[in-house]
């Protein structure tokens, strides 16, 4: 086996068990705006990925330096910088993405799902770990952009990554495209009901409402416990 | 002793310049070694534009950049004009003059009278591209500016070769609200200029957004459908096609153009 039994839940949970958007309800807002088309998500979602594993690493490197009194705001200045750059760098090699994203590359600062990983896993992690988990994380978000966006795509104007699949009625075809489905409410319909349908699936999901967890910020508190209530936190 | 000093005031403050500082090396880095390749972009992303608006590129058209250039080379010749006489300047490379620059020089423009596209200084020499049909003056696209809702929108506007029918109108940089005023962006909505006609008989710029529903071209010249929960931005438009095509801006290039062009096809 590759890996040990805690890299393994730290890399494969996010994907679905505890998946940023889908149980700790974190990145909506990109995953409205954006999900328009499979090609931008792509794009969204590597660039989140990308920028996740980064942050999480070098936060998690210099973790034990970080006054915590500023830990939040030296959290955000790192994930700032990065965030700049990656959005400079889709300018420079990657220019037509870069115009449909728009503002959306620099709205990845405000992302919960950095902050949220920063301060949850990387804080109180290794680097090594806290790269699996932004792995982890990154993909999580992932699947579940590249999921509402292949269903808006589809529905919304009969295309999957910009090929034909249904023809459109404005084409001589006979596909009604859904206008509802290219709009940011679509995107709400549709991760409302795969939350839904993910907590139906694994009823663990669901929240209780006695839970309340009262953490001290001390950093060597075992790090599913502190994921939890920071969570809560970020939330 | 290390744990003691990381709760200082001084560590602190220590702590937060150094962030700031190994922060600012990978942005500054970023940003002065990409802005050739990034400046090149938009140029490029502006000629095909141009094409677009020209009718020589379609929307779903995808173009490297030597097709965009060749294709632009092939077709079109920027020309740099006097806008006060309408004169033809040949004495200036069209192909590096570059206008936006030259309005924000103060010895190449001059102050704008007060106008409702908010055009502050307008250069004293302006750029048309003409696009050719065997050797015949085709399309002439007009460079326009304005201010919008939030920003100043930079786009072009096609007149066919009697310097008055519109052929078409392309924005490639504004700052408008995407879904709303940003869809002066859409096709569709830019398909609507068409045919339109700019100058009633007496030569004052007449073609304007409305609000409310507007007819075809062939019945209703002057009037073009605004964007609906943009009303701003829609009014930007019309003022700032009014300011560029008006006496101030491009109007005396174009009567002149209307006069030699009359008299060499009668």
């Amino acid at each position: 086996m590759m890996f040990d039994k805690k890299t393994r839940a730290t890399l494969l949970d996010p994907l679905i068990d505890e998946n940023p958007i889908g149980r700790q309800v974190l990145g909506i807002c990109s995953a409205l705006a954006v999900t328009t088309m499979l090609s931008t998500s792509m794009v969204m979602a590597l660039a989140v990925t990308g920028v996740l594993i980064a942050s999480n690493v070098s936060i998690s490197l210099i973790r034990n330096w970080i006054p915590s009194s500023i830990r939040i705001i030296v959290q955000l200045t790192i994930i700032s910088s990065m965030v700049i750059v990656t959005d400079q760098l889709l300018k420079a090699y990657s220019y037509t993405v870069s115009k449909q994203l728009s503002v959306f590359v620099g709205l990845i600062i405000t992302n919960c799902i950095l902050m949220g990983r920063a301060e949850a896993f990387a804080m109180q992690n290794g680097p090594k770990a806290s790269f699996f988990d932004a792995v982890g994380n990154g993909g999580g978000y992932s699947i579940v952009l590249l999921l509402v966006a292949a269903i808006r795509e589809l529905l919304g104007s009969g295309r999957f990554f910009g090929m034909k699949v249904l023809p459109l009625v404005t084409d001589g075809g006979w596909y009604q495209p859904n206008g509802l489905m290219v709009l940011s409410p679509a995107a709400f319909f549709l991760i409302g009901g795969l939350i839904w349908a993910l907590r139906t699936w694994k009823p663990a999901q669901r929240e209780h409402e006695a839970t309340v967890h009262i953490e001290s910020p001390a950093h060597d508190v075992p790090a599913a416990n502190a994921d939890d209530a920071a969570r809560k936190r970020a939330a | 002793m290390f744990a003691l000093r990381r709760d200082s005031v001084a560590y602190t403050v220590g702590f937060a310049a150094v962030v700031c500082l190994v922060c600012a090396i990978p942005i500054a880095g970023a940003a002065v070694l990409l802005r050739p390749t990034q400046a090149e972009n938009q140029r490029v992303d502006r000629l095909s534009k141009v094409l677009g608006v020209a009718g020589l590129m379609s929307g779903t058209d995808e173009l490297s950049r030597s097709e965009i250039l060749e294709r632009f080379q092939a077709n079109i010749t920027p020309r740099v004009v006097d806008l006060r006489s309408g004169a033809y300047v040949d004495s200036v490379d069209a192909n590096s003059y570059d206008q936006r620059a030259a309005s924000r020089d103060p010895a190449q423009s001059d102050p704008a009278d007060e106008n409702d596209a908010r055009v502050l200084r307008v250069p004293r020499m302006g750029l048309v591209y003409e696009v050719k049909d065997r050797g015949a003056v085709k399309l002439l696209i007009i460079p326009i500016q304005g201010y919008g809702l939030w920003s100043t929108m930079y786009g072009y506007i096609a007149l066919e070769a009697n310097a008055n029918t519109v052929s078409g109108i392309t924005f490639y940089e504004h700052g408008e609200t995407p879904g709303l005023g940003g869809e002066i962006e859409n096709p569709r909505w830019q398909a609507q200029w068409k045919g339109r006609v700019v100058y009633d008989d007496s030569g004052t710029v007449t073609v304007r957004v409305v609000k409310g529903a507007t007819g075809p071209a062939t019945t209703d010249p002057h009037r073009i459908e605004g964007i609906s929960g943009a009303t701003i931005t829609s009014r930007g438009v019309s003022n700032t096609v009014h300011f560029w095509l008006g006496p101030d801006g491009f109007g005396k290039y174009l009567e002149r153009f209307r006069t030699s062009h009359g008299e060499k096809t009668s």
